[in-house]
This record gives structure tokens, sequence and C-alpha cells, in this order.
């Protein structure tokens, strides 16, 4: 194991660890505030890519195609808002994941119908095809650009959520929404800000993953789960637990597919390690979250209230 | 609203009081159901489509595990969104051992149910500290793990799954009939029903039930309440290991996809469809659920402009059209909503 592979793969978690942030992002503000499961989020990661692989297809523009699929998603999103979810807030739980479960089986039929079972394949940008130099190490520039929207996108939520009005009404909404509104704020506005927020949030990140994974009905759903993943190693409810936890749950995934299989070949049989080295790299992540909640039952970095 | 939770908690406690017998539709439509699966292979004989034996078999596979998990969402107010795990353990296990040329009926169960109850204990454990979303969300990630180990078993048929030579050998029960199969677990389904029945109302199920309604409460009172969770939670996984054994031996085939996480989504639609809390409810879920599952995906009645291939083809889409209306619509599901009416008119349940 060379450190230069080590540090690229170590790159490739950051890259895996940033792409799951925008999406926890958006959830956990979900959750936190609302108390509202929404496993649509994936559909809605799902169809952000096919907004940008359609868009950067007809356009050849990836600034166009990227305003299209965040743009699509977040009015997409709050469609889906208005039309259902909206109407389940009050209920319990067992009815949103059902009502979103049917969303994720509808809209996937939705992108079938549309753009057919195959994949669409969506082209690096011409500006970001190349690769960079990282202490003479050759990295793809689009994969950095990832990691840099990523960091972004956090300082950015960071900025507005601790700096400014609008963050301080979603933060006392996190904390206790009825008492917010009995203060006079409009809570339903704030709650389809947040919503479109993290609906734009999950376009962005579909649009980001769109030229590295195949874009095709049904993509969302592995993502949504390792988001899930995120969201309770990292504690739920908090974006600083979503950033960690994302960043944790890329880089244990990325590192331990890429040299657990290796590892093992050194300690135990080789056959056996052939069999159980990609088992235990894919269970991995899962592991973690069990030792994190077993240790930590409200995650790593849960919300501080008060 | 607090009023309607209140009674909601507690219209199960009463649907159990020895009220005034009465024949009602509720009772008529429990007794047709379980009269008519008893029925099926014979009308099946009669009419010559011995296809319809497996179908409702599948059923009444899907109907248990459902059962199943109706104990600790119904009952404990736990959503389990990872039910599925459990069926692919039982599924697996028969899967695993006919490989090795083990074929023996009672070693499959016993292996099934021995690996099902240390991972239900160990998972049931982690996942009970959290509550709320958080344990949908654990509940699920845990089937996924299983799911991409499933995945991973090269050996096994890895994605593709892995096609058993027989099924389990009972001796003297001969499982290879389709005919006996379909009996066996429609005696299961019987017998797990009684002792549910028995379960539900009886202290164990009080506690459960009481905790489900007020947590807190309960273990003021005394209650530890999370032993009785995991013990029940225990029990929920135990019948889903059984539904996985009887479904390979039904499909003679072991895969991943019975531990799809769509697989959990499903269960737990059959249970909210046909009646969360209610002893029969998953039953009619399973068997309407199904149903329309087998509909949509044959679907010949003639409609204009390719709309019956249209269907075919996005059926799915269709049924999650199906599901949203579901829950957005149906507040106690089919048979809930007798229970309720029993309620309702019952001067007791006031």
């Amino acid at each position: 194991m060379t450190t230069s592979l080590f540090f690229a793969q170590l790159l490739n978690g950051l890259q895996l660890g940033l792409l799951l942030f925008l999406m926890s992002a958006g959830l956990t503000l979900v959750l936190g505030i609302m108390n509202f499961v929404n496993l649509a989020h994936g559909s809605l990661f799902m169809m952000g890519a096919y907004f940008a692989a359609v868009a950067y297809g007809w356009t050849d523009s990836f600034l166009l195609a990227a305003l299209v699929a965040v743009v699509g998603t977040l009015l997409l999103g709050l469609l889906i808002e208005r039309t259902v979810l909206s109407k389940l807030y009050s209920r319990d739980h067992l009815y949103q994941v059902l009502a979103t479960f049917g969303l994720i089986l509808f809209l996937n039929e939705v992108a079938r119908a549309i753009w057919g079972q195959a994949p669409i394949f969506m082209n690096v940008p011409d500006a970001l095809s190349g690769t960079i130099n990282l202490f003479g190490l050759p990295y793809p520039s689009y994969r950095f650009a990832i990691i840099a929207v990523g960091l972004l996108v956090g300082l950015a939520l960071y900025l507005v959520i601790h700096r400014t009005r609008i963050g301080m009404l979603v933060r006392a909404g996190a904390s206790d929404s009825s008492m917010l509104a009995a203060l006079g704020v409009n809570i339903k506005l704030i709650n389809a800000l947040v919503f479109g927020a993290g609906a734009a949030l999950a376009g962005l990140a579909g649009l980001m993953a769109g030229p590295i994974l195949s874009v095709q009905p049904g993509m969302g759903e592995p993502i949504l789960i390792l988001t899930l993943v995120v969201l309770v190693t990292g504690g739920i409810g908090s974006i600083r637990g979503a950033f960690y936890g994302a960043l944790i749950v890329g880089i244990v995934d990325t590192i331990g597919r890429a040299f657990l299989p290796s590892l093992l070949r050194g300690v135990v049989d080789r056959s056996l390690a052939q069999a159980a080295g990609p088992a235990i790299a894919s269970m991995l992540i899962y592991l973690v979250m069990a030792v994190v909640l077993a240790v930590r039952p409200d995650g790593l970095f849960p919300v501080r209230h008060g | 609203m607090a009023d309607r939770q209140t009674s909601a908690a507690i219209s199960p406690l009463l649907a159990t009081l020895p009220a005034r017998r009465r024949i009602t539709l509720r009772w008529l439509s429990a007794a047709a159901v379980i009269a008519a699966l008893g029925a099926v292979p014979l009308i099946c004989a009669l009419i010559g489509q011995p296809f319809y034996v497996t179908l409702v078999s599948r059923m009444m596979i899907f109907a248990l595990a459902a059962l199943g998990l109706n104990l600790i969402l119904g009952y404990g107010g736990l959503i389990s969104f990872g039910h599925a795990l459990y069926i692919g353990i039982g599924a697996y296990a028969v899967g695993i051992l006919s490989y090795h040329g083990i074929t023996n009926g009672y070693v499959h169960l016993g292996v099934a149910l021995g690996a099902g109850l240390g991972l239900a204990v160990l998972i049931g454990s982690v996942c009970l500290r959290v509550s709320g979303v958080g344990f949908i969300m654990i509940t699920l990630a845990f089937a996924q793990m299983f799911y991409f180990l499933a995945i991973s078993l090269k050996q096994y048929g890895g994605d593709d799954g892995y096609a058993l030579e027989s099924r389990s050998n009972f001796g003297w029960l001969d499982l290879g009939d389709n005919t006996t199969l379909y009996y066996v677990i429609y005696a299961l389904l019987v017998l797990v029903l009684i002792l549910f029945y028995r379960l539900v109302n009886a202290r164990f199920g009080m506690v459960l039930r009481g905790s489900k309604s007020n947590d807190r409460r309960m273990r003021a009172l005394g209650f530890p309440t999370l032993p009785f969770k995991l013990i029940a939670y225990v029990i929920s996984a135990l019948v889903c290991v059984i539904a996985g054994v009887l479904l390979a031996n039904l499909t003679r085939f072991v895969s991943p996809s019975y531990m799809e996480w769509t697989v959990s989504g499903d269960i737990l639609l059959m249970i909210v469809l046909g009646g969360v809390g209610t002893l029969l409810g998953p039953i009619f879920g399973a068997v309407v659920w199904l149903s329309l599952e087998a509909v949509l995906t044959s679907l010949n009645v003639g409609l204009p402009w390719g709309l019956d291939e249209f269907i075919h083809n996005h059926w799915m889409g269709v049924l999650g059209l199906f599901i949203i209306t579901v829950t957005l619509v149906l507040k106690q599901g089919l048979y809930g909503f007798l229970v309720q009416r029993d309620q309702a008119r019952d001067p007791v349940a006031q």
C-alpha cells in the first residue's frame, strides 16, 4: 500500500463524504425542524441528476445544466411538499415513511417512463476534465470540484444558519416550533423554505454526481440509505453532525473498500479473504454506525438545545 | 387531537374486553377470510388452476411476515423498516444449508431460528437504544447491511441468487407437493394468529401496548419496558424468519432481493392497508396488496390507448400512487375500519 494511493483514496472518501453532506444537510434540517421523515430525498437526487444530464446534453453548458438541475429539483420538491407531504406533517412517522416510500416508487417509474431503463451518461465538463497535480499525485479535477463545492456549501450553510436572521429562525424552529409560531413567525413559510433548500441541495448533489455515477432509475436509493446512516451517526437535526457524519461515512466506506480486502489477505487464508473482504468492507459503515449508537444513542454530534 | 390519540391508543385495549358477543361484519369477514384461505387448494383443483395455490401461498407467507411485524408496530409502536432482513435470514439459512447438502427441514428451521434469534437480540438491543425517527433509519440500515452481505456472497449466487435443488425435507411431510406446503403455511399462519391473540391480551401484551401509548408512564409505574420491547422485537423477527424459510421453500430460490428495503416497505404497507394494531389486519392487507400486484403486472382489460401495456410496464409507479393514496386517505385500514365500527357501536368502547 503506497502512500500516494492511500492519499488518493482518502480524497475519494472526502469527495463521497461531501456528496453525502449535500444530501444529509437538507434531510437533517427537514427531520430536525419538521420532524418529518422524507425518504423521497433520494428521488430528488435522482431527478436532479436527470435534469442535469438532459439539460447538459441539450445546451452543452454545465452552468445551464446546474441551473436547470437545482431550480428544477427545487420546484419539484416544493410541488411534492405542497401536494403530498404537507398533509402528513401532523401524522405518525409511519405514514410519512409510507407516503414517501410510495413517492420513491412513483418517481422511479416516472424516470423510467420518460428516460428509459438504460443509464444516461453525462460527460464531465471540458474545463474540469483534466487532472490536478496534488503533491505529485494526479487527481481528476472534477472530483476535486465536488470537494470544493461540498466545502463551499458547508461554509455557506454554516454562515446562513449561525449568522443570519433566517438561520436564527430555522434554529429556533428546530428547538421549539410551536413556541416560534406563537411568537408570530410564519412557521409554514420556514418549513417550505427549509424543504425547498433541502430539495435544491439534493438537486445539486445529483448534478455533481451525474458525471461520476450512471444516471438511471433507482440511483437515489443507495445514496438515500448512506444518507440515513450519516444522519444516525452524526446526530439527527444537526448540520455539524451531518458534516462530520458524512465525512466519516464517506472516508470509512472508501478506505474500507479499497484496503480491507488486501489487509485481510495478510491476516487470514487467501480464499477466505477473497470471499470475506468485500463483504466486510460493504458492511463496515453499518458496523461503525452500530458502534456509535451503542456508545452514544443520539449520534456523535447531537443538537444542543437551550 | 390529544383526545383522539388517547382513544386510538386505548381502543385496542377496549377491543379485547369481553363485550357483548355479537355477530358483526367484522367477525363475518374475519371468518370468511380464514375459511376462504383454507379452501383455496380445493377450489383451485376444481377449476383446474393450480397456479393460484402458489400465488395464495405467497400471500399467506407475506401475511405471516406482516403479522410478525405488526406485533411491534401495532402493539409496541416500533416502526421497523428492516424486517425484510429476517425474511432473508430464514431464506438464506435454507439456501446455504441446502448448498452444503443438508436438506433436513428441521435442521433448516432450527438453524434459521437460531441465527434469527441471535441477530434479533443483537440488532434489537442496538436499535432499541434510539426511538422515533432514529429507530426507523437504523432498522433500515441494518437490513441494508445484510442485503449487501448477501450480494457479496458470490458462493451462493451473489446478486443473482441461488436456486434450490429441492424443498426442505421434513420426513413424512412432503413439502414438494404444493398443496401440502400450502396447508403447512396455512397451519402456521393460524397457529401464529392464535398465539398472538393470547400474547397481546396477556400481561406481556398489555405492557407492550402501554409502552406504545406512554413509555415514560409505564416506566414510572415500575415496568422496565425495554426488555418487553426487546422480547417483542425478537418474537416478531422470528415470525419473519419462519416466513423466510417458507418463502425459500415456496420459490425454491434464495436471493438478496428478499431482503431488499422495498420488501420491508411492502410489509409495512400491508399492515397499514389492513389496519395497524389489529390482529387480522395484516392478513387482509397482504391479500389485497399482493392481489393488486398480480392484477397490475398482468393487466389485460382492454383499456384504450395502449394503457394496458403502459400499466404492465410501469406497474410499480401505479403501486406507488396507490400507496400515497392509501396513506393519505385510509386512517384505520380495511379491517381496522370494521374493528372501529364495532367499537363505535359498542357502548363499552365509548
